[in-house]
């Protein structure tokens, strides 16, 4: 992958650039996950009715859960004292690598279920690739995580389908969100620097854009029996995971505000 | 004076069955099938736990009562989770799924098996698939009409 993109990570790793690819995964991956999670627990309290309010609630705690442990594997790989804690609440917002995607408010209610049904399709692609990964304790961890991401499949697959065939205003939120969040959809599987060090080292199990025409399949079959338009391509793939938005710096503040206001405060 | 059996793996299996689930007190973590691996030698009692799901709440809570089951055996007890392989509702034993049962929580089994744990009914409608914790869902029963939670199946 090209040099220039603005990647901030204070860590070089040694050797071969086996455990900067590796660690540049880990936190993308994590952040992904903290990142949609604290975003969704919004809803907690609001939800729509309180079945969703119980789902959505659901959904954020998995993925906080998920990103916990990968920031875990993140301090394991880094080993410099940071702790998941630390990789979580410590860093400026320039230092987050989730995809642009994941940059987009929570919005409504439908852009909350198409920002979940694009993140979450192509994570199950991304997880797919890691299923054999060379470093065993990734691979656990996706064995775990992906029995459970199978309910989120199941759950936002239906919402998709309800908001798509209810047509009236629920179509057209629906189709209003995936204008404006589909040109980011494929930022979560865009290649990360470190690409060609990960395959080599048998990280993850194919390149990224194999990942991403997988998934682009998947969910281009879907949204054509739904009579939805397909996915743009991906713009400005190159800065996928940088730049964040003002909506991200807003969350940022949120979810670092106990961190700052009492440091070195534990659960 | 008598010596001490040594300490076995068995043994602390045993002590193992008083800790319960803070979200479910009648299922111990033994029946839960949480338990993966007791190594006992004379400096630790190292104990490896599967948490059933990633996100588990109940986790440092249960941490703290094996610490606290394990107490005056003489070494300290050293608890921690796993990945190393998923936790699965396979894991759970008879008497697992019998405890759920007492709590007004079906059994994991999938949608069209599960039973209501009140009136054994197998006319029952899911209302969720997300419940008040991250391992159940929602059901309803159609012949007592009472609304359940049913452990998903994972």
């Amino acid at each position: 992958m090209s040099q220039d993109q603005p990647i901030a990570m204070d860590f070089e790793g040694s050797g071969d650039g086996r455990e900067r690819a590796l660690a540049l995964l880990l936190l993308s991956m994590a952040d992904d996950e903290f990142v949609i999670g604290f975003s969704d627990s919004e809803w907690t309290g609001i939800g729509p009715i309180l079945e969703e309010d119980v789902a959505i609630s659901s959904l954020a705690q998995d993925e906080l859960g998920h990103a916990r442990a990968l920031y875990g594997l993140l301090a394991d790989t880094v080993d410099d004292g940071r702790d998941a804690d630390a990789w979580a609440y410590d860093r400026p917002t320039e230092g987050y690598l989730h995809a642009r995607l994941l940059d987009h408010p929570r919005g409504d209610w439908a852009a909350t279920i198409v920002r979940r049904y694009l993140y979450d399709t192509a994570d199950a692609a991304r997880l797919t690739a890691l299923v054999e990964s060379s470093h065993p304790p990734l691979a656990e961890l996706v064995a775990k995580i992906r029995r459970e991401e199978r309910y989120h499949l199941m759950h936002v697959q239906t919402w998709i389908e309800r908001l798509a065939d209810a047509g009236g205003e629920s179509r057209a939120r629906l189709l209003a969100a995936l204008e404006a969040m589909g040109p980011d959809a494929g930022t979560v599987l865009a290649p990360l620097p470190g690409e060609t060090a990960l395959v080599r080292h048998g990280i993850v199990g194919e390149p990224f854009a194999a990942m991403e025409a997988r998934w682009r399949e998947g969910v281009g079959s879907t949204f054509r029996r739904l009579g939805l338009p397909d996915l743009p391509p991906t713009v400005d793939a190159a800065h996928a995971r940088s730049g964040h938005s003002d909506a991200f710096r807003a969350l940022h503040a949120d979810f670092t505000m106990v961190r700052r206001s009492e440091v070195g405060a534990t659960w | 004076m008598v010596m001490a059996a040594p300490l076995t793996a068995d043994d602390v299996r045993t002590r193992l069955t008083s800790v319960h689930d803070p979200e479910i007190p009648t299922v111990s973590i033994v029946d839960l099938g949480l338990v993966h691996d007791i190594r006992v030698s004379d400096a630790a009692i190292a104990v490896e736990l599967l948490p059933t799901f990633v996100a588990c709440p109940a986790l440092e809570v249960i941490r703290a009562e094996v610490v606290d089951a394990l107490a005056g055996l003489g070494r300290p007890a050293d608890v921690s989770f796993t990945f190393a392989i998923p936790w699965t509702s396979e894991r759970l034993t008879e008497d697992g799924r019998a405890g759920l049962r007492r709590a007004g929580i079906a059994p994991p089994a999938a949608a069209a098996d599960v039973r209501c744990p009140y009136c054994d009914s197998s006319h029952v409608a899911i209302d969720s698939l997300f419940g008040p914790a991250l391992c159940r869902s929602l059901f309803y029963c159609r012949d007592c009409r009472q609304p359940f939670e049913a452990f998903k199946p994972i």
